[in-house]
C-alpha cells in the first residue's frame, strides 16, 4: 500500500532512539523472582485493585528469555545466589532490574549467615524500592520512574549500562 | 491427662527414665538416648500418641552433654502431650525414630543441619535448610550469626545413576509400567506454580511422576538465630515474616507462648481483639490459598473475586489498625500495641458480608464444575493415619475426616467461649482441602461476629511494669517512666528461666513456639513449629504415581508458605 508522503498527516519525524525507547517503556515484561513477603505485594500490584496493566507491565512472564524486567521481590539467601545469577544471565537484551523491598536491596533486618546482604553484590540493579514490604503504590511509582529512565537513556546495551550502575 | 502418660512410662521403663519434669503444665521425661526408639514406639502403640509434633534441638555449651533433643508427642485421642528429652554429647549419635514416625525424617534432618547431631540409621541424613556446601552448624552458640557462606553450584537431588535414566534406557531405575527413558524435570525454585521458593525434582515416565524429591531452605532467613540475638519483644517483627499471609496469627500465638512462660494472662479485651484479628488473618490466608490454587488449575476468575476481598480487608481494616498491610507487628507480650480504631466494627461487618457473597459466587463457579472436579477429586488422597504419621495439622488433616483443631482441643485466648463448628472432609483429596477452607471462612466470620459482641471497654495491656511498656505520658512526664522504658527496651523482658511450648491454630495448622529462657532478656532458644514443614515432607509421597499437572494442584491445596517452611 502506497502512502502519500506529501500529506503531512501521514508521517511524523522523531529520533530512532526515542521511538524505540517509547515502545520499550510501555511494554516492560516483568519476571517476578518472588521469594517472600514482597511477592505477595507484587500479587496485589498485578491484581485488579492496583492493576499494573495501566502502565503496560502486566504481561508477567516466568521465563527469563521472554522478559525484560527482572523484579527481585523478597529475601535472597545464599542458596538462591547461583539461581538468581543464572536467571539474570538468561535474560535477553535489553534488560532492567528492580530490587523490591529491604531484603533484596540490603538484606533488610536479616543480617545473618543465610541472607545475601543486597542483590547488587551479584547482579546490577537499576532501581531500588524501599519498604518491608513496599506497598503496591510504592512499586508502581518505581515502575513509572524506571519508565522515565528507559525513555531518556540512549540505545545503550544493558551490559554497558549495568557496568555504569555498578560503578 | 499427661500425668497418666508419665506414670505409664515409669511403670514400663523404670530405671531407663533419667528424670521427670513438669514446667508450665507440660510434662517432660528424660530418657537415655539408646532407649529412645523403644520409648517412642511404646508411646505410639500403647498410649495412642499418634503424632510426633516436632523435634527440637537445644545447645547448652556449658554442659558435658552439650545438646538436648526434645521430641514433642501428642495423643489426639486422649488430648494429652508429652515431651521426651534426650541429652547427647558432641560426636555421639542418637538412634533415629523416622521408622516410628514419618514426621521425624525431616525434623531430624533439621536438627542435624543446624546442630550437627547425628542420627544413627537415618535414611537420608542430608542438610535441609542450609545449602550443601555450608560448613559448620549454624545454630550452635559458637557459630557467629553474621558469617555467611556463598554457594557455587546447586545441589543435585538425584545421584548420577538416577540422572542417567534421563539419558539412557533406564535399566537401573525402577520403572515398572514402561521401561523406556525417564525424563528428569526440575521444578523451581523460581517457578510460577511453586508460590515461593521451593524446588522439586521429578523423574517422569511420559507425564507420570515416578520419583520425586523436594528441596527446601531457599528462604531460610534464620528466624531462630535472629531470635537468640534479640530480646523477647524484638522478636515480634520477625514473626510477621514467618507466614506473611496471616501475620496477625503469628503475632498472637508468639505473644501467648511467651506469656505462658511468664505465667501471665492478658486482659479480657486484649484476648477478644486477638481472637478477632486472628480470625481475620485466617480468612485472608484461606482466601489467598484458595484463589492461588484455583489459578493453578485454570480458574482465573475466582482469583479476582477472592483477591479483591482480601485487598479490601487490608486497606480498610488491617492498615488503619496497625499501619501496615502485610507485616503487622500488632500483638505485644502482655497485650496489644494499639486499641481498635473508631468504626472498626462497621468495617469488619461490611467486609464479612462481601466475603460471604464472594464465597457464594466462587462456590457457584466451582462446586459442580466438571473441570474442577476432574482436577481435584481423588487427587492427592491421604488417609487420616498417614496424615497423622506425617505430622499434619490444620485444614489438611481435617480434610481427611479428623476433627482436630487446637482451638477446640486446647483452647487458648478464650476460644472455649465461642460457638463454632470444625468442618471436616471425607476423602482427604485436593477438593476436600479446598472445601474445608471455604467452610472455615464461614466459621471464622461467625467467631468474629461473636467477638465483636463480647468487646467491652477495658485495658489492652497488662498492668505490669516488668512486662508492658509504660504509657507515653508517663515516659515523657516522669523519671520512673523513662527508666522503665529504657530498661525494658535495652535489657528486654526478663522471662524466668525455664521452657514452655506454646501453640495455637495457625491458618495452615498448629503453629507452635518452643521457648527456652535462661532468665536473661533474650531467648536461649526459640523454635518455631511451622505447620507447613511436616506437610511438605509428605509431598514427595503424595505426588508419586500422579500426573505432573496433579502435583501443581496438590501443591496449591496444601498451601506451602516458604517463609514459614524455611523460617
Amino acid at each position: 500500500m502506497a502512502v502519500a508522503l506529501d500529506n503531512p498527516s501521514n508521517f511524523m519525524t522523531t529520533r530512532l532512539r526515542q521511538a524505540i525507547n517509547w515502545g520499550r517503556k510501555y511494554s516492560l515484561w516483568p519476571l517476578p523472582f518472588g521469594t517472600a513477603c514482597c511477592a505477595i505485594e507484587f500479587m496485589s500490584t498485578v491484581s485488579s485493585y492496583n492493576d499494573i496493566s495501566r502502565f503496560g507491565a502486566e504481561a508477567v512472564r516466568f521465563s527469563p528469555r521472554q522478559s525484560d524486567l527482572l523484579l527481585v521481590a523478597g529475601t535472597i539467601s545464599y542458596k538462591q545466589v547461583p539461581i538468581l545469577k543464572t536467571i539474570y544471565a538468561q535474560m535477553c537484551e535489553p534488560k532492567w532490574v528492580i530490587s523490591m523491598g529491604a531484603c533484596a536491596s540490603t538484606g533488610g533486618f536479616y543480617n545473618n549467615y543465610s541472607t545475601l546482604q543486597g542483590i547488587d553484590k551479584i547482579i546490577p540493579v537499576d532501581y531500588y524500592v524501599a519498604g518491608c514490604p513496599p506497598t503496591p503504590e510504592n512499586l508502581l511509582s518505581a515502575l513509572v520512574s524506571l519508565q522515565d529512565r528507559v525513555q531518556n537513556e540512549g540505545l545503550v546495551p544493558s551490559a554497558e549500562r549495568h557496568q555504569q550502575v555498578i560503578r | 491427662m499427661s500425668q497418666k502418660l508419665v506414670d505409664s512410662l515409669k511403670s514400663e521403663f523404670g530405671d531407663k527414665i533419667v528424670s521427670v519434669n513438669n514446667a508450665c503444665g507440660d510434662e517432660s521425661v528424660s530418657v537415655h538416648r539408646d532407649s529412645l526408639p523403644a520409648v517412642l514406639k511404646y508411646l505410639k502403640e500403647s498410649e495412642s500418641c499418634e503424632q510426633l509434633t516436632d523435634v527440637i534441638g537445644v545447645d547448652y555449651p556449658d554442659k558435658a552433654e552439650r545438646f538436648e533433643v526434645n521430641y514433642l508427642l501428642r495423643s489426639i485421642a486422649n488430648k494429652s502431650r508429652i515431651n521426651v528429652k534426650v541429652a547427647v554429647e558432641e560426636g555421639m549419635d542418637i538412634p533415629t525414630v523416622s521408622d516410628v514416625y514419618k514426621s521425624a525424617n525431616w525434623a531430624e534432618r533439621e536438627v542435624f543441619d543446624l546442630y550437627g547431631v547425628k542420627f544413627r540409621n537415618h535414611p537420608d541424613l542430608r542438610r535441609i535448610l542450609c545449602h550443601h556446601e555450608f560448613e559448620g552448624h549454624a545454630l550452635r552458640k559458637d557459630y557467629p550469626i553474621e558469617q555467611g557462606q556463598f554457594l557455587s553450584t546447586p545441589e543435585k537431588l538425584f545421584d548420577d545413576i538416577e540422572y542417567q535414566g534421563g539419558a539412557f534406557r533406564a535399566d537401573e531405575v525402577e520403572c515398572e509400567e514402561n521401561p523406556f527413558d525417564l525424563l528428569n524435570v526440575n521444578i523451581g525454585p523460581s517457578h510460577p506454580a511453586t508460590h515461593g521458593a521451593l524446588r522439586i525434582e521429578v523423574q517422569l515416565d511420559g507425564e507420570t511422576i515416578v520419583n520425586a524429591k523436594s528441596e527446601i531452605g531457599y528462604l531460610h532467613r534464620c528466624f531462630e538465630k535472629e531470635a537468640e540475638d534479640h530480646t523477647w519483644a524484638l522478636v515480634m517483627p520477625y514473626t510477621d515474616r514467618l507466614n506473611y499471609v496471616s501475620s496477625m496469627l503469628n503475632n498472637c500465638i508468639y505473644a501467648s507462648s511467651v506469656e505462658k512462660l511468664l505465667g501471665v494472662e492478658v486482659p479480657q479485651r486484649a484476648q477478644v481483639i486477638r481472637v478477632i484479628v486472628s480470625e481475620l488473618s485466617r480468612i485472608i490466608d484461606h482466601l489467598v490459598c484458595i484463589c492461588a490454587n484455583l489459578v493453578d488449575i485454570g480458574a482465573l476468575t475466582n482469583y479476582w473475586y477472592f483477591y479483591n476481598i482480601r485487598e479490601g480487608i487490608y486497606y480498610d481494616i488491617i492498615e488503619p489498625l496497625c499501619g501496615s498491610r502485610l507485616t503487622t507487628n500488632y500483638a505485644r507480650i502482655g497485650g496489644l500495641s494499639h486499641d481498635l480504631f473508631d468504626g472498626f466494627e462497621d468495617a469488619v461487618e461490611k467486609h464479612l458480608n462481601k466475603m460471604e457473597a464472594a464465597i457464594k459466587e466462587v462456590t457457584g463457579l466451582i462446586a459442580r464444575n466438571r473441570i474442577f472436579l476432574d482436577r481435584t477429586v481423588g487427587i492427592g488422597v491421604l488417609t487420616t493415619d498417614e496424615a497423622l504419621n506425617y505430622g499434619f495439622t490444620g485444614p489438611c488433616l481435617r480434610a481427611t475426616g479428623l476433627d482436630y483443631d487446637v482451638r477446640k482441643h486446647a483452647p487458648y485466648s478464650g476460644y472455649e467461649d465461642y460457638k463454632f463448628d470444625i468442618p471436616v472432609g471425607e476423602n482427604g483429596d485436593t477438593r476436600d482441602r479446598i472445601m474445608v477452607r471455604m467452610e472455615e471462612m464461614y466459621q471464622s466470620a461467625s467467631i468474629i461476629r461473636q467477638g465483636i459482641k463480647k468487646l467491652t471497654p477495658g485495658p489492652i495491656t497488662l498492668d505490669d511494669a516488668s512486662i508492658s511498656l509504660p504509657p507515653k505520658e508517663s515516659v515523657y512526664g516522669s523519671i520512673e517512666g523513662v527508666m522503665n522504658q529504657f530498661k525494658l527496651i535495652s535489657e528486654g523482658i526478663k522471662v524466668p528461666a525455664g521452657e514452655a511450648y506454646g501453640f495455637g491454630e495457625g491458618a495452615n495448622g498448629e503453629l507452635g513456639f518452643y521457648c527456652v529462657s535462661d532468665g536473661t532478656g533474650q531467648p536461649h532458644r526459640l523454635k518455631v513449629r511451622p505447620p507447613c514443614f511436616p506437610i511438605f515432607s509428605a509431598f514427595d509421597e503424595m505426588i508419586e504415581g500422579l500426573m505432573i499437572a496433579d502435583a501443581i494442584a496438590i501443591l496449591g491445596s496444601i498451601n506451602i508458605i516458604a517463609g514459614e517452611l524455611d523460617r
